[in-house]
């Protein structure tokens, strides 16, 4: 059976280090049963968040070599043998222990966004709607909540922007709002002034690192971008909303 | 790496990444380098960019606005400018590409390094502001940009279908087909804009609900296909206009003949 080294941040956000392990390892086996058997051995300490263990619940995000991940998803073997591997805790949130972080700020994010409110309902049972209306919105209701965007959006992550910037998961969540056919809530201004879009600079590193493969930048970002600009930086909308408007009141 | 700098440490290049994450931003870096210094000459040249007998009219010239324009393609005939004629158009291609999602992207990492790739630390701090406050503010005027460039995409169709009638008689080259190849590769770009998807579509919400919102899905649909290409075309019409440009300036120059296939 072969082994690894494994190097664990210990610690906490004041003071921790790289700590290695060496864990005997086996063929299918993903990081967090590695971060198990640590903890089944030498480390009974060792804290991580984790729930569901197949890539649902969002808890196990971390940074495997430098690269935001779900540990429960990442598998030993896609590593080249023989080196060691970094399990470090999201850079972009405050460490509690070891490789559970502080992911508070983005429940706060999260209830700044103005709320789902449909239409009335079109019939007694509900509403209609056709799937080929409701596949943009559904694109971002894939999201887990992992935060692995928030972590690798660099907003966040190296300009500490976190009350400026509601981050990509939070774009997501907006447009899977706003794309619903049956909604009814305006929600430009709180995505310029409240959630900050013009902080992004569509880099696209959330999209790189969604485990939901949802496509973060350019069906939720740009678009909402892009509603933005039909309101607040486009001299002739402006122009015809004016006209529009004058002709109402004259 | 034992101590906790590691984790913590920020500044640029600042990464627990073992790959070389710095490959894509210095190739992209070369890649816009060489294609911009090749634009920028050729543009500044405001000569052999229009091979007559054959009516090739260099992409990086058309339309051909000003006085020192070749009578068979000069439109307004503006005498006031003194420089290539290509300067002027320039400004909208410069402002097309350069507000363009995807090149914004590009440069942001491979320029400023802002970040120079995912999870690798930058050198600017707390002071980022992105694009809301002047000048990266400007961005969110690239749907102006391309207004303006469909304009100049129709005269970019005309040119290449003279390309194939030169004189008013049918006739072939392989400049011919290099013009129409640029002419794909630059619609397939053009298409793909977001903010073209925004404005034909994906602005809507409720389909069913709006004015044509079966047709504008449609049209939604189509731009989205382009849509997912973009940073493909973005590469190869920018390197495809410059050999497009090269081509046509080495057969007006007489270096090479253009071979006839009918
Ligand atoms: S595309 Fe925008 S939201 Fe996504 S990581 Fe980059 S800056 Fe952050
Ligand atoms: S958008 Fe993707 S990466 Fe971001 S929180 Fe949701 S699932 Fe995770
Ligand atoms: S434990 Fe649930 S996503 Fe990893
Ligand atoms: S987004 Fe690239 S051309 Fe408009």
């Amino acid at each position: 059976m072969a082994r690894r080294t494994f190097e664990v941040y210990r610690g906490t956000a004041a003071d921790g280090k790289l700590e290695n392990y060496d864990v005997e390892v086996e063929p299918g086996m993903v990081v967090l049963d590695a971060i198990f058997r640590i903890q089944a051995g030498e480390s009974p300490d060792l804290a991580v968040r984790w729930n569901c263990k197949a890539g649902k619940c969002g808890s196990c995000g971390c940074e495997i070599n430098g690269r935001p991940k779900l540990s429960c998803m990442t598998r030993i073997s896609d590593y080249p043998d023989g080196e060691s591997i970094t399990v470090t805790p999201m850079k972009a949130f405050p460490i509690i222990k070891d490789l559970v972080t502080d992911v508070s700020q983005n429940y706060r994010a999260n209830k700044k966004i103005p709320q789902f409110r449909p239409r009335p309902k079109d019939a007694e049972d509900g509403w209609r709607m056709y799937q080929f209306e409701v596949d943009k919105a559904q694109e971002m209701r894939k999201c887990i909540e992992c935060f692995l965007c928030q972590d690798v959006c660099h907003v966040l992550r190296s300009h500490g922007k976190h009350e400026e910037f509601a981050g990509p998961a939070y774009m997501v969540r907006t447009a899977a709002f706003s794309m619903n056919p049956i909604d009814t809530v305006d929600r430009i201004e709180f995505l310029k002034e409240t959630g900050g879009i013009g902080y992004c600079n569509i880099t696209k590193c959330c999209t790189e690192v969604c485990p939901e493969h949802i496509t973060i930048t350019d069906n939720a970002i740009i678009p909402l971008k892009e509603r933005v600009v039909d309101r607040y930086y486009d001299p002739i909308k402006a122009l015809v909303r004016l006209v529009r408007r004058g002709g109402k009141n004259g | 790496m034992e101590s906790s700098a590691a984790v913590h440490e920020r500044g640029l290049g600042k990464t627990l990444r073992r790959d070389r994450w710095w490959v894509p931003p210095l190739s992209v870096a070369l890649g816009l380098s060489l294609c911009g210094a090749y634009a920028t000459w050729a543009v500044l040249q405001g000569n052999y960019y229009f091979a007559e007998q054959f009516h090739y009219l260099s992409p990086f010239y058309s339309p051909c606005i000003t006085a020192s324009c070749p009578e068979d393609i000069r439109l307004f005939g503006i005498g006031w400018w003194p420089l290539s004629p290509a300067i002027l158009m320039m400004g909208v291609i410069l402002g097309f590409r350069g507000t363009c999602y995807y090149y914004r992207k590009a440069y942001y990492r491979a320029y400023f390094m802002d970040p120079p790739a995912c999870a690798v630390g930058e050198p600017w701090g707390e002071g980022y502001k992105g694009e809301t406050v002047f000048p990266m503010i400007i961005q969110n005027l690239h749907r102006y940009f391309l207004y303006a460039s469909v304009v100049v995409w129709l005269f970019l169709t005309y040119d290449t279908v003279m390309a194939f009638f030169p004189h008013g008689q049918f006739g072939m080259g392989l400049g011919s087909l290099v013009l129409l190849v640029n002419l794909f590769l630059l619609s397939g770009y053009l298409f793909g804009c977001h903010s073209l998807r925004h404005i034909i579509g994906g602005n809507v919400d409720c389909y069913s609900c709006a004015f044509g919102g079966k047709a504008r899905h449609g049209a939604w649909k189509r731009a989205s296909w382009f849509n997912k290409r973009h940073m493909g075309f973005a590469w190869f019409s920018l390197v495809f206009v410059c050999l497009t440009d090269l081509y046509i300036r080495l057969v007006s120059m007489g270096t090479i003949t253009d071979f006839r296939l009918f």
